[in-house]
């Protein structure tokens, strides 16, 4: 609130603050996004310079790092000739080169970030982060608290954080404090931040910038509360709290430290300032080493993108395909399926395949048989109005001792060590030398049975639940196949079975687990989804509507849900006994298509993982890769979205001849069917964030492993079950660990639309928070003219020309003996 | 040498192998070097199972083995000495079998990680101090493993060492350490006045012979045996300690899992253990043993109840276990207390390595059965005794802060109070107090009786003074280190007023400190013509560009902090043997010179070459990680 007279708007500085912490949620709900979100307003390069000035952040890889590239050729001489020209010029060319490639540079970073606040170090001798951050975190963590804590915060109901402390601090015989003035305010609870931060700092104009350098000290800590305030209901056992009270106490903990060193006589820091900080926020102009790093990152971009694009211009341009298929299926539009779709279309030559964000256009809320809460199974941002229920089947879930609360009890604990200590010593040796699936596992499989039944059909409006309708009308179901049917082309031209796969990941001692399911299914495995698109677009009355709009799809046609496990490739398939006698044999002969295929894609991923002999047969590295999911001590379960590089929207003619290495995101989309883009807006729209938050998440955990992401994962500790921290001391790690990254070349998306420049470019702006990714290169956009070939790069607004360096494209080795011997990223092969 | 000497060599010989092999490989053989670790912790399990059963067959008597003298003169004698019995038994094949396991473990899960070599460096390291000191006969020999333990943890807490909570963790846990080192070195410096030799642990057991010397000298057998107590209280983290554990939880999982989950922190029971015989009959020391285990087990269960993240809730439960162990023990039920550390430590140890899954288990569970907070015992309470307790529990009974209050804040006032001292003062006022000091001691007749006495604790003094200015001092480093060699030159001089002894003994000692100082001082020159800034105000990294020099560097450490590497291990004892036992203020200075000392050492080893790297042209670490 502003006070009259006064320079300092609370809310507002509260608002922007929370802006710039991270946005991480709670582990359950791991949802990847941009790292550097709150400078998306800004040019890429601008805001990973401004982002860097301010807060310290490594925003690329080191120069060091890029000359090893360029010296490896790893970067290519003539992209980066190409990159300087355009950038400075033709005529600098040679001036840039020498700047770039051997100057000598100072590049430590010095960030603004921190500075104010070093004064209680530097004059007052006080380290304040080590005197207060052990008693704030622990207060939050255990105010937050999911479960793990046996004796749970006293305070009860929804007081909020402040005003529970107020309420304890009042009612006890000890205090939160040490010294008298800091209770006394907390008590009272009439003062503001505003009159705290006059006690603390004293000038107006320093309050903001004490509060960021505050906030940034444990920015883990912050970004979890600014989250949990935004969105409550990300707790399961839900508590009120606001950035706004964790400010307020940290802020009397500062005073009280303060008064305990030194009494009540203290001078506030501003007058111990010799000259004010650099303000936070003004412009960080370009300096020539901000140069060279956009260079070398758009030079080491391009040389990927180059070899993509020439190879992409050499296909075919798209025919319509009458011949009989033999299945067709739909994936998720995930990088990891990828390699999936590669072998079923070599397996089976007739089988067609498609990408589609795995949700496959249902989107719904889903309660498992004796679940307690609704879990939602689309993209984050979409609120759906309708609930799906799994009845019918019961399994009983496993118990594992050493995850109970008695265990930590005294005289039970006595008890336990005892008795099941030597069980737990017998466990570990099995656990090490013969791993299997137990409690411990995060399985995809489990996230529905196989066998049980879903409401997935509405016959009543007025059936809610929550406010939620339970299940879907024939009217919407139509509506939902139909839009995913004609998003992806698939209008004409059906076979016997379609499949509809969605994935999930299992995995084991991993508080990552939700990171490594559907994104588009708000970090679930999609096998509801999958389920439920295949009975709506079974449904004879469905069937009978979508006649009616034109899309005939024969009686004898029959879709399959399915869910494809990318951790262990495995897959499983729902309803199939309803599938008629004829289709039952089919779909027994494409099992067998399926198995062979998944063998391979083990054997293609095992080139990744030095455990696993590389030289043995798809079948045994499959046993293998099995393993890894049930073991213990296996951090990388599976790489999920390493290497990350490419979105490319169009038919499978573009890139089913190539050999793109588990790099791509594909979504299936037939331009003839969509000529005024109206389809492309639709998948463009949740392509960006949903694929580009995956991309510079990895990219900015890659690049600042130590800030930007999560550091090694093998010192986590959970803290109340929502986030992990190094140990019990430390600042919450948002970000990615190390073990996800290590093998991610940092470079930007490349979304390669099959469509004409302009009607492209005219979607994009239909949606102006899209178009922003793209106008300010957070992704990078290059359309393929779907008659010629010809490629357009989007560069400041407008389309332009672009012809690939890269002239020849090498026909693939036999990319089996090539995985054996290659663990590093591949280049572009044609097959 | 019968079988058993050579197997109980073995035991030792197996894991120094391991270290000296794993030392030759190239940290980029991750293959080669956990190969090593598997096959040697591998067979030590094996070899101590065979050995464990041979045992049994053959009577399992309690073996005691006086191995080598390393030193002797007429009343004095150091040598290993080595034992097994039902306790080293148990703690062998425990240990054996953990780390073998944990090796496994580690094999796969460290894959990639920098400092994958030295983390089974250290590892092989800890586990060979561990099985000295089970393994060790009498207090010498128990204080070689002592040390060994004291700084592969150091080792391992911060092997993080680009950061800066591990490294400081690692050094608060060291300094805890320290103070069991402290009670261990007084307990020796006392028994061997009591027993007039370097008595073992069997001898202890002989009732008759015990309570002899005890009858006449009642008062000092309290003392040591509460120097014990203190050194198991350390290392058990029992009160006050006790908030050192969970901070050690800050290695990669599986090392905390088996050190500080089950192997460390049980050292202690195994030391009351291991002297059970001397205080068996001192009442009063069992009743405190007893007392102080029961408030342990019950305060450490009140915080273990309010810990909201996973590793700090596991090692409270784990201390209060122990304080459960230390009634056992004191109680006497040595079979019960064997099986209950046995428990403890596989279910603490297997708790900790499934950690990470607490997060899918648990909300798993709480998906399907979730009802909104339970009401537990404590609502019952008063609301204001409840809200008390909690807080309490909360802020860990102000453990941490105690630790600092009644402890490091003193030694820093005392540091800071010393800032007049520069290198100037240094020239002018030590080195001619230190050369007329040795004038005196070749013309001590001259020195009147009266005055004579106070010589060695002014010595002491100087010296003492000198060593807390070091462990203070913020800028120069070389300046920090020449201190903490003239600490022990002062110290030598105020023992040599003690008592005559034979210049060699003096030169056994300094020569391993010189030898130390030399090379430590070579290696911050080589650092500081490298680098601009070097100092002691912050954490300043140079691992990160210079981490062979940091290696050297450590090993200069440990040469000056009197590790067994050099001689000066052996001078340390000796020098303590020249104490008189009424001499308690002189024994105390001089301990606390030796205490300080590896303190000052270690911070300079951590502040120059651990933490956050000071040059930051590549990604640093939060402070708060």
């Amino acid at each position: 609130m502003k006070t009259p007279n006064s320079s300092f708007d609370e809310q507002h500085v509260l608002h922007e603050l929370k802006h710039y912490l991270p946005a991480q949620a709670p582990l359950k709900d791991f949802i990847h996004h941009n790292t550097l979100h709150a400078f998306q307003k800004m040019k890429f390069h601008d805001a990973l310079r401004t982002a860097s000035k301010m807060f310290g952040y490594t925003v690329s890889l080191t120069l060091d790092e890029f000359r090893y590239l360029y010296a490896t050729h790893k970067i290519r001489e003539d992209i980066l000739d190409q990159v300087i020209s355009n950038r400075k010029g033709a005529k600098n060319l040679k001036e840039w080169k020498q700047i770039t490639l051997s100057k000598q540079h100072e590049n430590s970073c010095d960030p603004r970030i921190g500075k104010l606040r070093s004064v209680w170090k530097e004059v007052y001798h006080i380290d304040m982060d080590s005197l207060v951050q052990p008693l704030l975190f622990r207060t939050l963590c255990s105010y937050l608290d999911q479960g793990i804590s046996i004796w749970n915060f006293p305070s009860k109901g929804d007081l909020g954080f402040l005003n529970s402390l107020r309420e304890m601090e009042k009612n006890t015989f000890s205090s939160f404090f040490k010294t008298s003035r800091a209770r006394k305010l907390l008590k009272e609870g009439s003062c503001k931040i505003e009159d705290l931060l006059k006690i603390l700092v004293g000038d107006e104009t320093l309050y903001e910038q004490y509060l960021y350098d505050q906030q940034f000290a444990h920015q883990g800590w912050s970004g979890m509360v600014s989250a949990i305030e935004d969105q409550p209901q990300t707790l399961s056992d839900q508590r009120k709290i606001a950035l706004h009270d964790l400010i307020f106490f940290e802020l009397l903990l500062e005073i009280d430290a303060l008064d305990d060193k030194f009494g009540k006589i203290w001078a506030p820091i501003n007058t111990k300032l010799e000259k004010k900080p650099a303000d936070l926020f003004t412009e960080v102009p370009s300096t020539e080493l901000s140069e060279v790093f956009a260079i070398f990152q758009e030079a080491f971009e391009w040389t990927y993108y180059d070899e993509v694009l020439a190879g992409i211009k050499m296909q075919p341009v798209h025919k319509e395909d009458k011949s009989a298929k033999s299945f067709q299926a739909m994936f998720c539009i995930d990088d990891r399926e990828c390699s999936l779709r590669r072998y079923i279309e070599i397996n089976d030559p007739a089988a067609e395949t498609f990408g589609t964000p795995g949700f496959f256009s249902v989107e719904f809320f889903y309660q498992p048989v004796d679940g307690k809460f609704y879990t939602k199974v689309c993209p984050a941002p979409l609120t759906p109005k309708y609930l799906i229920k799994e009845v019918g089947a019961h399994e009983k879930r496993q118990k594992d001792v050493h995850f109970q609360q008695h265990t930590h009890s005294l005289l039970r604990g006595w008890l336990y060590s005892q008795t099941i200590g030597f069980w737990s010593a017998f466990k570990l040796f099995t656990n090490i030398f013969k791993p299997t699936i137990g409690p411990a596992t995060a399985s995809s499989f489990k996230h529905m049975h196989k066998f049980s039944q879903l409401t997935i059909e509405n016959k009543n409006p007025e059936d809610k639940e929550n406010n939620l309708q339970i299940g879907f009308t024939i009217e919407e179901m139509a509506q939902r196949v139909e839009g995913q049917l004609r998003s992806i082309g698939l209008i004409k031209n059906y076979a016997p079975i379609i499949y509809v796969i969605g994935h999930g990941s299992s995995s084991t001692n991993n508080p990552y687990y939700a990171a490594y399911d559907c994104g588009a299914c708000s970090g679930r495995p999609g096998s509801v989804n999958a389920r439920v698109l295949s009975f709506m677009a079974n449904h004879p009355k469905v069937r009978e509507i979508l006649k009616s709009k034109g899309l005939i799809i024969p009686e004898e046609t029959q879709f399959l849900g399915g869910l494809h496990d990318t951790a262990c490739d495995e897959m499983a398939f729902y309803d199939e006994h309803l599938l008629s006698p004829k289709n039952i044999e089919l779909h027994i002969r494409n099992k067998v298509v399926f198995a062979k295929s998944l063998d391979s894609v083990a054997k293609e991923r095992s080139r990744r993982f030095e455990s696993i002999d590389t030289h043995l047969s798809a079948e045994k590295i499959h046993d293998k890769v099995r393993e890894r999911i049930v073991s213990l001590f296996e951090p990388r379960p599976e790489l999920n979205h390493a290497t990350n590089a490419l979105c490319i929207v169009g038919g499978r003619n573009l890139s089913k001849n190539l050999f793109l290495d588990r790099r791509a995101f594909m979504n299936s989309y037939d331009h003839t069917t969509d000529p005024e883009g109206k389809l492309l807006l639709g998948i463009l729209r949740p392509a960006a964030p949903v694929c580009g938050g995956i991309n510079l998440e990895y990219f900015f955990s890659r690049v600042d492993n130590q800030k930007l992401g999560a550091g090694t994962k093998l010192p986590h500790n959970v803290m109340g079950l929502f986030g992990v921290a190094n140990g019990i001391d430390g600042d919450l790690r948002p970000g990615l660990p190390v073990q996800m990254i290590e093998i991610h070349d940092p470079i930007r998306l490349l979304v390669i639309v099959e469509h004409f420049p302009e009607v492209v470019l005219e979607t994009l702006k239909k949606s102006p928070e899209t178009y922003e990714w793209f106008i300010n290169e957070w992704v990078n956009l290059v359309v393929v003219n779907p008659e010629s070939h010809e490629l357009f790069v989007f560069r400041e607004g407008g389309f332009h020309n672009y012809l690939p360096l890269t002239k020849k494209i090498p026909a693939a080795p036999d990319l089996s003996s090539l995985f054996e011997t290659h663990p590093e990223n591949l280049p572009v092969y044609s097959i | 040498m019968n079988i058993q000497t050579s197997f109980l060599h073995l035991f030792i010989l197996l894991p120094l192998l391991g270290c000296l092999i794993t030392l030759l490989v190239s940290g980029k053989r991750e293959r080669a070097v956990s190969r090593i670790a598997f096959f040697t912790t591998g067979l030590q399990l094996l070899s101590a199972i065979a050995f464990l059963v041979y045992w049994l067959i053959n009577g399992h008597e309690t073996l005691n083995i006086k191995d080598i003298v390393l030193y002797k003169t007429n009343d004095y004698e150091f040598y290993i000495d080595l034992c097994f019995d039902k306790i080293t038994a148990v703690y062998l094949v425990v240990g054996a079998f953990l780390t073998f396991l944990v090796t496994a473990y580690c094999r796969d899960y460290l894959h990639r990680e920098s400092g994958y070599k030295r983390f089974f460096l250290t590892v092989l390291f800890f586990f060979m101090g561990y099985n000295i000191t089970i393994l060790s006969g009498n207090f010498e020999t128990l204080f070689i493993g002592w040390e060994i333990l004291g700084i592969s943890s150091f080792l391992l807490i911060g092997f993080y060492r680009d950061r800066y909570l591990p490294v400081k963790n690692a050094f608060k846990v060291f300094s805890i350490y320290r103070i069991a080192d402290v009670g261990l070195l007084l307990a020796m410096w006392m028994s061997h006045h009591l027993f007039h030799e370097n008595i073992t642990f069997l001898k202890l057991s002989n009732d008759a012979m015990v309570s002899q010397h005890l009858e006449t000298h009642s008062l000092i057998g309290i003392f040591i045996s509460l120097m014990i107590l203190v050194s198991a209280a350390a290392k058990s983290a029992q009160l006050p300690f006790s908030s050192w554990l969970p901070r050690a939880m800050e290695g990669p999982t599986p090392s905390s899992a088996i050190f500080y989950g089950s192997l460390s922190v049980h050292i202690g029971v195994y030391i009351l253990l291991r002297t059970f015989p001397f205080w068996e009959h001192q009442f009063s020391v069992r009743v405190l043993i007893g007392i102080l285990g029961l408030s342990t087990s019950i305060i450490a269960t009140l915080i273990a109840r309010v810990q909201s993240s996973v590793k700090s809730q596991i090692a409270y439960s784990s201390i209060a276990q122990i304080g459960l162990i230390f009634i056992e023990v004191a109680c006497g039920f040595e079979n019960l207390a064997l099986i209950h550390f046995a428990g403890n430590a596989f279910l603490r140890t297997y708790q900790l390595l499934v950690s990470p899954s607490v997060v899918s288990y648990l909300i798993r569970e709480q998906f399907y059965n979730f009802s909104p907070r339970e009401n537990t015992i404590e609502d019952s309470l008063p609301k204001k005794l409840e809200n008390s307790i909690y807080l309490l529990s909360l802020k860990e009974f102000n453990l941490d802060f105690l630790m600092y209050k009644f402890i490091w804040n003193p030694m820093h006032a005392v540091g800071n109070k010393l800032n007049f001292i520069n290198v100037k003062q240094l020239l002018y006022f030590f080195i001619p107090a230190y050369l007329i000091g040795i004038f005196f001691l070749y013309h001590e007749n001259s020195i009147p009786p009266q005055i004579h006495g106070y010589f060695p604790i002014v010595f002491s003094l100087m010296g003492l003074m000198l060593v807390l200015k070091s462990f203070t001092e913020r800028s120069n480093v070389q300046m920090a280190w020449i201190l903490i060699i003239l600490n022990h030159f002062w110290i030598a001089l105020a023992v040599s007023f003690n008592e005559h002894f034979s210049y060699n003994e003096t030169l056994f000692y300094l020569s391993g400190i010189v030898a130390a100082g030399v090379l430590g001082i070579y290696c911050l020159r080589k650092l500081i013509s490298r680098e601009s800034k070097v100092g002691l105000n912050y954490y300043y990294g140079h691992s990160y560009e210079h981490p062979k020099l940091a290696f050297i560097f450590l090993l200069a450490c440990l040469g000056l902090t009197g590790f067994p590497i050099t001689p000066t291990f052996i001078g340390e004892d000796l020098i303590f043997s020249h104490i008189h036992e009424d001499q308690f203020l002189l024994a105390l200075i001089t301990c606390l010179s030796f205490i300080t000392d590896g303190l000052a050492v270690i911070r300079i080893y951590s502040r120059v070459f651990l933490g956050p790297h000071v040059k930051t042209y590549h990604d640093t670490p939060y402070k708060s990680s």
